[in-house]
């Protein structure tokens, strides 16, 4: 076995196995910290595929952001998650069933896995032999620009809907009011009295 | 090289600009009051852009290396997107003004969800059929929601978001074995790499891919959102929801079935015969029971789609012309039927319920006929436009050797008629009562009404013209 068989093998088990605690073990906490363990692993994966770019951009988006945001969110919304599993125990034969049938049918799928002819050719378009980054940067603002515009699209939309479904303009709050504040005179805002004693005003 | 991309592109992008520079004008100045304003200008722009593509587009362009292609069978598409989409855009702002639902966003994310149908229906690539796809679904998802007050609204926002999410899961994993067998993901080198035998691994992909489509569609059995998002929503969104995006679409699956997988028709064919024969029947025999219209609707575009699946599923030129002439018929009947229940009204607040329109032809005879004529047309009765939507599918389907299926649409197309029979029983011949719906209403709804039930009838004399069209359509997809 060489180091890179090793080393496949163990991001492998290490994926598989952190996947499957996050599914199953009880506390919510602990799903979060078993699901980096996972992103990790494939990253780990990537990187042995040849694919650095990919690898650096799973553990600082999925890790880095990602998977933050999830355990905020694990700590501060109180949900129920035993009366969760509760309902997914229902469940779990029906849903064993069919990911045996599914398991099943990929095996036999990649069992008998062919590719057509001139894959190769196909496959090394429009990619040149330079590093992964550099690949990235030359096709996405070129080959793929009309995705990349797009891209930006999807992102517009989704602040858009962010905004639409959440924002709302409340009449009863006090909000501050900046150019009232810096335009405030300082002659007028302080009265002097003379107070006689014994007597309010 | 750039500057030719960008012109075939460019309906696209004065949309999308438009949509920007909406946005950017409206949340600087007067916010929602400008909403109304808004509408009536994407609404024209629409129609522009319609007018712009169906009469300067020409042959067969692509652009950016062959990610967006621009034929007659886009720009068919494209048309009935961009014209329906202008029709349900006016009809949703009185109903939306009364329910202080009118926020400028949107006509705006209307206008951005038409941009990634047109970008569905120009897809030349896998990569490009997902950013369409996303950029469509993203902002229906958010007008799915927009009552946030209401918790059918948000719950039909969240289960159309899930659901959406899980159905782009599946088409992306199928695309990754596409992808995987053929070393692309362009149509064009997909077609060329499925010359000889396809593996099994390839019609894995296949299947997944028809899978995500079919949600997409709404074909049975991947409609189980349909009837709760169309209920939930408010109702000019659920209009919404039954036109443009249905053509987008179903014109997407004609594509990739066609460009991508065009070489391996068999393969395919039972796969979409399958989802059609299910979506006739489970839409025929599940509206049965419905009490609320907009749920019924939902039953009926699932019976409506297993029909035009019925044309794809038929593999050749005539069966995507006879697709095509059913979805642009399909689509302007539901423009009449969604006026008619956006003007179902009691004291002003909106009413779904069936049996609030007994006797409904006596107070509002007119109305009252122009739905008769819409719902004998949904039902398939002759001489509405309906039934020869229906004939042309069954049509294809026969010539295509599919005897069987079409036996099987006639069935399912009878069952169905029960339900759309049973409304009009209720107009015209229903229990006598005090609840009243209100008469009148606005005068928007009123005319697309009365125009959808006129062009029901008139249509039949030549179809407005659309069948030439069509038929080039088909040709310049399937060859």
């Amino acid at each position: 076995m060489t180091p890179l068989v090793i080393a496949f093998y163990a991001f492998a088990v290490s994926t598989i196995a952190g996947g499957l605690m996050t599914v199953v073990s009880r506390n919510p906490v602990h799903s979060v910290l078993w699901l980096i363990l996972a992103f990790l692993s494939s990253a780990g994966l990537f990187v042995l595929l040849g694919a650095e770019f990919v690898a650096m951009l799973l553990i600082i988006v999925y890790v880095g952001a990602v998977a933050v945001l999830f355990l905020f969110v694990v700590m501060m919304l109180d949900v129920d998650f035993a009366e969760l599993k509760a309902e997914m125990a229902r469940y779990m034969p029906l849903a064993l069933v069919i990911g045996v049938v599914l398991l099943m049918q990929l095996a036999i799928a990649f069992g008998v896995w062919g590719f057509a002819d001139g894959v190769e050719t196909r496959l090394a378009q429009p990619f040149t032999d330079a590093e992964n980054t550099k690949q990235l940067g030359l096709v996405l603002y070129d080959d793929y620009f009309l995705l990349f515009q797009l891209a930006g699209l999807i992102l517009l939309v989704a602040m858009i809907g962010a905004i639409v479904l959440t924002l709302r303009h409340r009449t009863d709050v006090k909000r501050q009011n900046i150019v009232g504040q810096m335009m405030r005179d300082p002659a007028k805002q302080m009265e002097l009295k003379d107070v006689k004693p014994g007597q309010g005003l | 090289m750039l500057s030719q991309d960008l012109n075939t592109i460019l309906p696209e992008i004065v949309l999308s600009l438009f949509a920007m520079g909406a946005l950017l004008g409206a949340v600087y100045t007067v916010k929602d009051r400008a909403a109304p304003l808004l509408v009536w200008i994407t609404s024209g722009l629409f129609v522009a852009v319609a007018f712009w593509i169906g009469t300067t587009g020409q042959g067969t362009t692509t652009a950016f290396n062959g990610m967006f292609v621009d034929d007659a069978f886009a720009r068919f598409a494209k048309v009935a997107i961009l014209l329906s989409a202008a029709a349900v855009l006016l009809m949703s702002q009185d109903y939306m003004q009364k329910r202080d639902l009118l926020r400028f966003e949107y006509p705006i994310l209307i206008a951005l969800a038409v941009v990634g149908m047109m970008m569905m229906v120009s897809a030349g690539d896998l990569m490009s059929l997902y950013m369409g796809l996303e950029l469509q679904s993203l902002a229906l998802y958010v007008v799915a929601s927009l009552r946030r007050d209401s918790i059918k609204s948000t719950e039909a926002g969240l289960k159309y978001f899930v659901l959406g999410a899980l159905s782009s899961g599946l088409l992306l994993y199928g695309a990754s074995l596409t992808y995987g067998f053929a070393g692309t993901t362009s149509f064009a080198g997909i077609i060329e790499a499925t010359q000889d035998d396809v593996s099994l691994g390839l019609l894995f992909g296949l299947v997944f891919l028809s899978a995500g489509f079919a949600f997409k569609v709404s074909a049975a059995p991947f409609h189980m959102w349909t009837p709760d998002v169309y209920e939930g929503s408010p109702t000019p969104v659920t209009a919404v929801f039954a036109t443009a995006p249905k053509v987008a679409a179903m014109a997407l699956f004609a594509r990739v079935m066609h460009d991508a997988f065009g070489n391996s028709v068999g393969d395919w064919q039972q796969i979409v015969a399958f989802l059609s024969v299910v979506s006739m029947f489970l839409g025929a025999i599940a509206a049965i029971g419905q009490t609320d219209i907009k749920r019924l609707m939902a039953y009926s575009s699932i019976a409506h789609m297993g029909f035009a699946l019925m044309g794809l599923a038929a593999g050749t030129a005539f069966g995507v012309q006879a697709m095509l002439v059913y979805l642009a018929i399909y689509v302007a009947m539901n423009i009449g039927t969604f006026a008619f229940i956006l003007s179902m009204e009691k004291d002003g607040m909106p009413v779904t319920n069936i049996a609030s329109l007994n006797m409904y032809s006596k107070r509002e005879p007119l109305k009252a006929l122009a739905m008769l004529v819409l719902l004998f047309s949904l039902a398939g009765v002759p001489p509405m436009l309906g039934f020869f939507g229906k004939f042309y599918v069954l049509q294809a389907a026969y010539e295509a050797g599919l005897a069987w299926l079409a036996v099987a649409g006639v069935v399912a197309s009878v069952i169905g008629a029960f339900y759309y029979l049973r409304i009009v029983f209720f107009m015209y011949f229903g229990a006598e009562h005090d609840d009243h719906l209100d008469t009148g209403g606005s005068p928007v709804l009123w005319g697309f009404l009365v125009a959808s039930a006129t062009v029901m009838v008139i249509g039949v004399v030549n179809l407005f013209g659309i069948e030439p069209l069509a038929a080039a359509a088909s040709v310049a997809l399937v060859n």
